[in-house]
Formats: structure tokens, C-alpha cells, sequence
């Protein structure tokens, strides 16, 4: 039930241009700064309840009882549900392991759990009705790291695991582990004239979307529903929402409602069930709206980490093996972990080619908040923690750490630690060369004729600096990530296009189900269609489960496959057409007959430019359409035991240099710059491009200095589930962020192009950490790097 | 929840006297969050948002009477030179939406020791208008905080305006948060400089269960200005004499470990700030003093 506001179609274009390769503007670009877009949180229909989960106030504790009659008996409540009262056996979800219960069974595992849900007709009522609902916890001892995770006497988060990662794990507690081990790294060492150990802490990131978890559920006259919903990939919330409801997928309809960001965090379910099991129960449509305190246990947050590493090098600067151990803490439930372990241990040596490597990660299972995708994706955690061991390393070698990392950087051929060879361009020194040639920004940019611009020194307008005690640094990293889904996965998109003739000229209709959360895939598709049906007017239909999949909104993946099926189905689409005239039109013009026609201008031309026919005159009244399930070339799955295996579909590579402000005695940080270059083979969208490389590089600030989920290491329980205490950068913490972009094709790709979105989150937070070593001369092991860290003595 | 909508102040005063439980909001910087978070949930609450003459302040001969619901924003702009440490602090309240909403009241009457403007009215000596229908009184500022979250008022009181003497000295004032702009304090710190009575005095925040005066330091640094006839001589304040002033207002601190930051961090950062807020102060007073020297 679209609510006002709410595009219906995205119109666009309107004259010839605007195909790939140009900086058309978003078409909900305008409604979203105005304020007008209307979001899944505005959703509305006549005579609807309001859903309200009752979560556990405890992080890990049997469930003795649940009592819900005061609750029911609030006026205006319409229905209570706890885990008794699911529809059928299917009890648990999950994006690969379905570990998740709907409601909790007799025990929750982390603070803020889903015990009880509750409809009302005002979600007032429902709140206080949810309030009243009495759990009978027995608190049990908590796990919280490794240490308590993996003891003897180790509570187990999960006692009767049948998942196919069970046999192969050292421990109950551990979700998955997987290493890869390559070359002799006992004798690499041996060669080593210099070894680098550290160890690493990485903190829990919020992926803070602005738009909070909110759907609406309407009951269907078939006894289906359909579900109205903020979410990353519509299918995949499908196959988990349907068994447990008891219907056949059919049956459950969904459309995607306006997202508000997403980074990773909406790829679980959240809210989707819940909204659907009170819609069928009380017949009548139900919305839930997260607020932001309920956000904060409403979605996974990035796998925190210990990483522990070991770097060898000779004297002339060649790296000699890595060795690394990876610890991410998944939480109280599997979510995406396994594939985060993947990756983690796939890309945690880094851009660089090295011949004896063994790495091991592993994810743990704890009573912490449960752990998932964000932007970056198990590549991120590694990133920090080897790019400071490269900066060491260089600097025992009393070598350039940029010089050093061009020595070690890995290219076209190099082979992945994985055995897999890296078969498109890894112009990763390239990337190093151009963040280091950029000109420096002027220094002490704070002096203006009166006195200090506080605006511009470490801590803003709270006036703490002048100038005293600031010193600027600089620093550098360079990261690698994959894009699309990983280690044998079937990765397919599908899309629909049909060209017909509306208001006397050609329109091209791009039906896919596709989650727009903001990355631009709305604009990318209809600029694909422009550019191969040659029509100015393009339609983008809402998503929705009419078509068939397009995969997961995440892993940089959206342009590549949604958008290459898009730019195959145009191309069956453009075959059609073709053929249509031959039809008509054939006898009209001897070039009908040959090859190589185009569609152009809304004209059926020769590759040498002249015009054959009008589109509008070869079309008709009749449409024609055509649907593509595209796959990008497969991947195997990683040797569980060496982790050899062409595990990925295709690198990408971004660099940053950071620019940095210390206020020294006070331990507070401006980043006066963070350049970034990054190859993205082809920009379909230049605008689009830069706005995604500056998004992920202001992330990965964030990560650096500033975000950080607390949790209570005794309890379990999150500390700052708020905007008040959770910060994200605002505009005064955000520096220019010059963007410098390199296009070598990826000839396996469409278009030759590369995923975009993540890498730059990569590189961005050892940057930043790089500068403010530089500036301070302290080592900084830990992410994100707080006030006290800063200032010797005073932690 | 009844909301109570008084037309005016007389009416805002028989309001609060029949509904002493009654919560006043005004710009709701701290009432909204409490009961949006459901920490809070009043049988009543007053808008005060119509009675006009607490949107108001008159700059007097000797004093500006501030209106409790004058938003940070009109101090930024309008009260900078009479107000200026005040001002400053105004800079540092959350977002531009919410420097045009919340005032000074709003800070007293929540009375959270991470209140912005506390440490500049602490240092500035203010004094909190306070009235029911019993009557009106002043609240000296230094009396004022009585506790976490707690205030000198009764009741059946509200705040009408705060009372804070122009300056007759530079004021300064620093806050440190982990984010550069729209931050809550870990700490703050205020000092104003009082030639006409020859005294400095302080304001911490956030670093203690109430906003507090480092007292001692404002003591020896007073006797050590007047020892060394600073005040009439212009010498530069020595390295030595701040920093021992920074030591005592970082023990006058009382700070928790919390997720904001740690304690030890907390003392650590008032000194600083203590030192550097003394430096630029007593330098600009130096340069004042030239100036006028200079031009008579």
C-alpha cells in the first residue's frame, strides 16, 4: 500500500542520452532531500494494528515462564503470540543456518531477543501491552570471547547443532573455521631477515542506517499476505518468511517498501515474520516500526575481532609469509558467519603477493549481540590489522611504507593465497602512487585573520584547541575485496525488460526485484536500457517477488548482476525487435538482412549509422519482452582443510591517504583529508561512483575514530543503543575526500566493470589510524582509537 | 498523561501549584528523549511554549536577565558580548534544529551534570530566577545543583529566567566529546575572569555527580594573581602557576568510568582544558589591557 509520496514508477530520461557512462541523477534523489521519499516507516493502511516486540531484558537465560494475560487484557490489544503459539514446526530462520528461533524457545542467547509479539490498535498500546507481558528468566552464565567461549566447562550458545559446519568445527562454540595454507611457512621464515608480530582488537560497527527496520503486513483474501518491507534481497527474506508461516511461497507476496540504507544490516530478517504472524492471526493489516533504540537489537552489527598476525620480510623489503589467526565474535546466532569466515581468511593477507601464507579464521558463537554482513564484509577487520603490520614492517626496514607496499603490491596473475589467480588488472600500485602524488593540504588550516577557526582543529566548535598540542600525520592503506557471493554460491540475477510504445514514443519497462537501499541501482538499470534499446523513456518497476530473484543488495554485487541481466535481457529484447522488423520490414531495405543492426535515438540503424526504421513504426501495438536469469562465471568452494579454490568471482582495490589533526594532549582527531583512488573498471554512473567511494570512506572514518557498539564484557548487555552514544561522523568530522578513479576493465564482467561499493570502506580505517600513529608515535592496536588511548596514563 | 497548555505565566504557576508532579517543557531536548526512551512518563506535562515572556531577555545596566526558554541559538547571536562564555557554550548544544529549540531552563531544570551550559553559569556566577505562587526568589547558581539530576527547586516552582552579570572580563569555555560537532559531553570546562573583583572563577562539567566549581584552584589562583600583581601589572600568567591551577581543577573532579569515557580521562582533560581556557583568557585580558592603555 504505497503511501504518499511514494514513487510508484521512476520515470526517467527524456531526451537520447543519459545510457552508461553519464552522471544521470537518481530519481529519488529530490524526494529524499526534500524529505518527501516516502520510507517504509511511512507505510499506511486503513484499519491497521501496530506490531510490538516484547524483547529479553537479559542476555542468556532460561525462559521459566511467560505470562501474557495482563497484556491481552489491555483494551485495544488484539493479539499476543509467543513461540507456543507458531503456526507451524518451522520455528527458526536464518540466511544459511537456521539457527534463528521467531520467538524465543524456553532461552535466549543475547540481550534484546524476541520473546513476545504484540498487536494493538495503537502502537502506544501496543508498547505498554508488551510491557506487561511477565518472562520468568533463570540467568545462566554468559560467554562473551574466545576465552569463555571455548573453556572446558564453556556454556554452548547452542546445544544440538545439526549444521554441515558441526564436523568440521574444534568446538561447539566456534560456527565455522577455515584456513588457508600455502607454501612453507616454516622455511619463508627462515629467509626472514625481519618479523612483525602484533595482536589487534577490532570494535562492533553499527551499520546506523538512517530508515529504521519497518514493513507492513496485509492479509490476502486467499489466506496469503502480502508483505510491504524495508529489506536487502526480497527472495531470500521469502524462503525464510514462508515455512513459517505454513504457506507456500506463492502465497506470501512482498514488495519493497523505501529503504533507508542498509550496509549489510537488513540482509537478516528483522521484523518480516512477526508482521505476518499477527497479520494472519488478527486478519487484519499490521505495521512495525523499529525506533532507534529497538534498531540498535533489531539487525547484526559487524563482527568484532582479535587478530593476531605475524609478518616476515628481507632486508630489501620483500615479505617473506604472513601468518594470522582471525577470531570474529558472531554472537548468539550464525547469521552470515560463515561466509564472513570465508572471506576473512580468503583476503586476510591483504593486496600483496606473498608465496607462504597461513592464515586461520574462525567465528565464534557467544551471548554478545549476534554479528552479520555490513559493507566490507569480513574483509575489513583483516584490513586494519595487516596494513599496520605493513606499516611496521616498513619501518624496521627503515623502508617507505608506501615504497614498501608497491614492492610486495600483487597484479594481474599474482595468485591469491587461495591458489586462485587474480585474472583482470590489481593495479594496486598504481592506486598507492596516486594517493601519495595528490598535493598535501596546506597545513594549519585553522589560522584565519582572527585568531583560531575552531571549525577546522580537533574538536570543532567545542573550542578545546587553538592550535596547542596539534600535530597533523599522514598515513596509508591499501585493501582488497571480493565482489558478488563467494565459495560456490549460485549468484544469479533476474530481469524482465519490455519495450513497447507509450504516448507515440518508445518506453523500455526494467521489471527486477532488486533492493534499491540507496546504492543507485535504479538509475544504473535504466541507463543500461537506454544505452541498448536506444530509447530516451525508461520505467523502472517497483521490486517486488513477481520476478524472479536478483540476489542480495551487498557484496558490491548489484551493478554486476542485476545489471547484467538487465543488459542480457535488453539484448534478447533488442534480438526480438530486430527480428519483429525483419517482419515488417524486411523487404523494405537489403540492410535488414545483414548483422550488426542497432537500436539508437528510438531508431533501428546499420553499424555504419544509417536509419532503418523507427521503433515506434516497428513495434506497433505490439510489446515485446523478454527475461534473462544471468550468472556470473561460478565459483568453487574454498578446500575446508587448505582453503585452495577459485573461491571469488572478482577483486576490487581501493587506496586512501589520510590526512590527520591530532590534538595531542587531548587525544581528539580531525581528518583534515582522506583521498581515496580506487579502480572500478568501468564507472556506469561517475556521480554514483564518487558518491559511493566518498560514503565508504566516511564509514570506515567512523570505524576509525568514533563507532563502536559497547558491550558490557560481565553481562553481554549493549551499553549504547543510541545516537547519543553510538556516534557516526557528522559534516564536521567528514574531510574532503578527494576521489581519483581508474576504469581497466574486467573483461569477465559487464562492461568490464567492477563492484564498487565496499572496497573503500576497507582501506579507509587503517588510514586513518596510519596518521594518527604518525602523529602521536604510539602503536594503536585497537579500532576504534578513543580519547583515553590517546593520551598516555589517563585510560 | 494530561498536557497542561498555560496561556501565561500566572497561569503557568497555578498549573504547576495544583500539579507539583507536573513535567515543564519547553524546547523538549530532554523531556522528548526521556519519554521516547520510556524512562519517563509524567501524569503531567506543561508546555510552556505560550508564555511568551520566557522567550525574552533584557540587557540591563549591570546584568542580563535571560529568559529560560531563549533558544541557544538567539544567545549565539544576540548575547556575545555580554554573555561569552554562555556563548560559547551555546555553540556546543547538539544540532542547529535543537540550538533553535532548547534554552537555558530546559539545562536547569534537568540538571544533568552533562549539561552544556551549567560550567559557563557556574563561572559566570548566574543566578536562577525561580517563582511559584508563593513567591519569587534567586537562586545563587552555586546553590543551585543539589544532587545527580537534582535542583534547589520545590515543588511547585519554575524557572523563570537566570540572572547573569554582563562581563567585565574575557570568559571562555571548552567541551570535549569523541565527535566534533553534536556530541554530548565527556567533559566541559568554564572560566570567567572577573577584573572588577579581581577574581577568576570556574565551571565543570560532566566530570563530577553535579556541575561543580573547582574551588581550591579559583582560591589559590586568585591569591597568586594578587600576590603577583597580575592584574594591574598585565604579566603573563607563568607555565608554572597554570599548570598547578590545571592540577587543582582536575582534582576537583569526581568523574565515573562510563561509556562516554574513563575517569582517569575525565581529570585528565579538565586540566587541560583548565590551562589552555586560562592562557587564552589571561592573554586576552593582557591585550585589553594594552589596548586601553595604549589609547589613553
Amino acid at each position: 500500500m504505497p503511501a504518499k509520496g511514494m514513487p510508484t514508477t521512476l520515470t526517467q530520461g527524456s531526451g537520447t542520452k543519459g545510457g552508461i557512462g553519464e552522471s544521470t541523477l537518481r530519481p529519488d534523489g529530490a524526494l529524499k532531500v526534500t524529505g518527501e521519499f516516502a520510507y517504509s516507516s511511512d507505510l499506511w493502511h486503513e484499519d491497521m494494528l501496530w506490531g510490538q516486540i516484547l524483547r529479553s531484558t537479559v542476555a542468556h537465560a532460561e525462559i521459566a515462564s511467560i505470562d501474557a494475560s495482563e497484556a491481552l487484557a489491555v483494551p485495544g490489544v488484539y493479539a499476543v503470540m509467543t513461540y507456543d503459539d507458531l503456526p507451524t514446526g518451522v520455528r527458526n530462520y536464518g540466511l544459511e543456518i537456521r539457527d534463528t528461533p521467531v520467538l524465543a524457545h524456553g532461552k535466549v542467547r543475547h540481550h534484546g531477543e524476541p520473546v513476545a509479539i504484540v498487536a494493538a490498535d495503537h502502537p502506544e498500546t501496543a508498547r505498554r501491552a508488551a510491557a506487561r507481558i511477565r518472562v520468568d528468566y533463570r540467568e545462566l552464565p554468559v560467554v562473551t570471547d574466545e576465552a569463555s567461549a571455548l573453556a572446558p566447562d564453556a556454556a554452548l550458545v547452542h546445544e544440538n547443532r545439526d549444521d554441515h559446519h558441526i564436523a568440521r568445527v574444534p568446538h561447539p562454540n566456534i560456527v565455522h573455521r577455515q584456513p588457508v595454507v600455502r607454501g612453507d611457512v616454516a622455511s619463508a621464515r627462515e629467509r626472514a631477515d625481519v618479523i612483525v608480530e602484533g595482536e589487534y582488537t577490532f570494535g562492533m560497527q553499527d551499520q546506523a542506517f538512517l530508515g529504521p527496520e519497518s514493513g507492513l503486513a496485509v492479509p490476502e483474501e486467499d489466506g496469503g499476505v502480502h508483505l510491504y518491507v524495508a529489506t536487502q534481497w526480497l527472495h531470500s527474506d521469502l524462503r525464510q518468511i514462508a515455512p513459517v508461516l505454513g504457506l507456500p511461497e506463492d502465497r506470501v507476496r512482498m514488495t519493497l517498501a523505501g529503504v533507508g540504507g542498509a550496509f549489510g544490516g537488513r540482509e537478516d530478517l528483522s521484523m518480516q515474520i512477526h508482521a505476518c504472524l499477527l497479520a494472519l492471526r488478527t486478519g487484519k493489516p499490521v505495521k512495525i516500526v523499529y525506533n532507534r533504540f529497538e534498531s540498535f537489537f533489531g539487525h547484526v552489527h559487524r563482527h568484532p575481532a582479535k587478530l593476531h598476525y605475524e609478518h616476515g620480510a628481507t632486508a630489501d623489503g620483500r615479505l617473506t609469509h604472513v601468518k594470522a589467526r582471525i577470531v570474529l565474535d558472531g554472537g548468539a546466532y550464525a547469521s552470515s558467519s560463515p561466509a564472513v569466515v570465508g572471506n576473512a581468511a580468503s583476503l586476510g593477507v591483504g593486496p600483496y603477493a606473498v608465496d607462504a601464507v597461513d592464515v586461520e579464521a574462525v567465528a565464534l558463537y557467544t551471548n554478545n549481540p549476534p554479528c552479520g554482513a555490513m559493507r566490507g564484509f569480513g574483509a575489513v577487520q583483516a584490513c586494519f590489522a595487516y596494513e599496520a603490520q605493513m606499516d611496521r614492517l616498513a619501518a624496521r626496514l627503515g623502508l617507505d611504507p608506501v615504497e614498501f607496499r608497491q614492492l610486495n603490491a600483487m597484479e594481474q596473475g599474482t595468485l591469491m593465497p587461495t591458489g586462485q589467480p587474480v585474472d583482470s588488472p590489481a593495479p594496486v600500485a598504481e592506486l598507492l602512487r596516486r594517493v601519495k602524488a595528490r598535493p598535501m593540504p596546506p597545513e594549519r588550516q585553522w589560522e584565519s585573520g582572527e585568531g583560531a577557526d575552531v571549525r577546522r582543529l580537533p574538536g570543532g566548535l567545542s573550542n578545546t584547541t587553538h592550535g596547542e598540542g596539534v600535530v597533523r600525520g599522514v598515513g596509508y592503506a591499501v585493501g582488497i575485496k571480493n565482489v558478488g557471493f563467494s565459495e560456490g554460491f549460485d549468484d544469479y540475477s533476474t530481469a524482465r525488460v519490455r519495450l513497447e510504445v507509450a504516448g507515440g514514443e518508445p518506453v523500455a519497462a526494467v521489471h527486477t526485484a532488486m533492493a534499491e537501499v540507496g546504492q543507485g541501482g535504479v538509475t544504473v538499470h535504466a541507463q543500461i536500457a537506454r544505452t541498448e534499446l536506444g530509447v530516451a523513456r525508461v520505467t523502472v518497476h517497483p521490486a517486488d517477488t513477481r520476478v524472479g530473484s536478483a540476489g542480495s543488495t551487498s557484496a558490491s554485487r548489484q551493478t554486476y548482476v542485476t545489471g547484467g541481466a538487465v543488459r542480457n535481457a535488453c539484448e534478447l529484447v533488442r534480438e526480438k525487435v530486430l527480428e519483429l522488423g525483419r517482419r515488417k520490414l524486411g523487404p523494405s531495405h537489403p540492410a535488414w538482412a545483414g548483422a550488426g543492426l542497432l537500436l539508437e535515438g528510438g531508431k533501428v540503424v546499420t553499424d555504419g549509422g544509417e536509419v532503418l526504421a523507427d521503433l515506434v513504426d516497428v513495434l506497433g501495438d505490439e510489446a515485446v519482452e523478454a527475461e534473462e536469469e544471468w550468472r556470473h562465471r561460478p565459483t568453487e568452494p574454498f578446500d575446508p582443510r587448505t582453503g585452495q579454490g577459485d573461491g571469488h568471482v572478482q577483486y576490487s582495490f581501493a587506496a586512501h591517504r589520510a590526512v590527520v589533526e591530532v590534538d595531542t594532549e587531548l587525544g581528539l582527531v580531525k581528518v583534515v583529508e582522506l583521498a581515496c583512488a580506487q579502480d572500478v573498471g568501468k564507472a556506469l554512473n561517475p556521480l554514483s561512483v564518487t558518491g559511493q567511494i566518498q560514503g565508504g570512506t566516511a564509514q570506515g572514518l567512523g570505524m576509525a575514530v568514533m563507532e563502536e557498539i559497547v558491550v558490557d564484557p560481565r553481562t553481554a548487555k549493549v551499553r549504547n543503543p543510541s545516537f547519543t552514544d553510538y556516534l557516526v561522523p557528522t559534516i564536521l568530522d567528514t574531510p574532503a575526500i578527494p576521489v581519483d578513479v581508474l576504469e581497466l576493465a574486467d573483461d569477465h564482467a559487464p562492461y568490464g566493470l567492477r563492484g564498487v561499493g565496499e572496497a573503500p570502506t576497507l582501506s579507509s580505517t587503517p588510514a586513518v589510524l596510519a596518521a594518527i600513529r604518525d602523529a602521536t608515535g604510539l602503536e594503536l592496536s585497537r579500532t576504534p582509537v578513543r580519547p583515553e588511548h590517546l593520551t598516555t596514563g589517563t585510560g | 498523561m494530561d498536557f497542561l497548555r498555560p496561556a501565561g505565566w500566572e497561569e503557568a504557576l497555578a498549573a504547576k501549584a495544583e500539579h507539583p508532579a507536573a513535567v515543564p517543557i519547553a524546547g523538549g531536548t530532554d523531556v522528548m528523549v526521556e519519554i521516547n526512551f520510556d524512562h519517563r512518563r509524567p501524569e503531567y506535562l506543561m508546555d510552556l511554549n505560550r508564555v511568551g515572556d520566557l522567550y525574552e531577555w533584557e540587557v540591563g545596566e549591570d546584568a542580563v536577565r535571560l529568559g529560560a526558554c531563549v533558544p541557544y541559538a538567539r544567545i549565539m547571536e544576540h548575547l556575545r558580548a555580554e554573555l561569552p562564555g554562555l556563548a560559547l557554550a551555546s555553540h556546543t548544544v547538539a544540532s542547529p534544529q535543537i540550538r533553535n529549540r532548547g534554552g537555558v531552563g530546559g539545562n536547569l531544570g534537568t540538571a544533568s551534570p552533562a549539561g552544556d551550559a551549567h560550567p559557563a553559569l557556574l563561572a559566570a556566577g548566574a543566578e536562577v530566577e525561580a517563582e511559584s505562587v508563593r513567591g519569587a526568589r534567586r537562586i545563587p547558581i552555586d546553590a543551585f545543583y543539589t544532587g545527580v539530576k537534582r535542583n534547589a527547586l520545590a515543588p511547585d516552582e519554575l524557572i523563570r529566567a537566570v540572572h547573569v552579570k554582563k562581563a567585565d572580563g574575557p570568559q571562555q569555555y571548552s567541551k570535549v566529546g569523541t565527535r566534533n560537532a553534536m556530541v554530548i559531553a565527556v567533559c566541559a570546562f568554564g572560566l570567567a575572569l572577573h577584573p572588577e573583583t579581581r577574581t577568576v572563577r570556574t565551571g565543570i562539567g560532566s566530570a563530577a555527580p553535579t556541575p561543580v566549581r573547582a574551588r581550591a584552584a579559583e582560591e589559590f589562583l586568585n591569591a597568586a594573581l594578587e600576590e603577583g600583581g597580575l592584574w594591574d601589572n598585565g604579566k603573563a600568567v607563568v607555565p608554572s602557576l597554570a599548570q598547578r591551577f590545571a592540577d587543582l581543577c582536575a582534582a576537583a573532579c569526581d568523574p565515573i568510568d562510563d561509556v562516554r569515557g574513563t575517569a582517569g580521562y575525565r581529570r585528565h582533560a579538565v586540566g587541560v582544558m583548565a590551562r589552555r581556557t586560562l592562557t587564552w583568557t589571561w592573554e586576552s585580558y593582557r591585550g585589553a589591557r594594552r589596548t586601553t592603555e595604549g589609547a589613553a
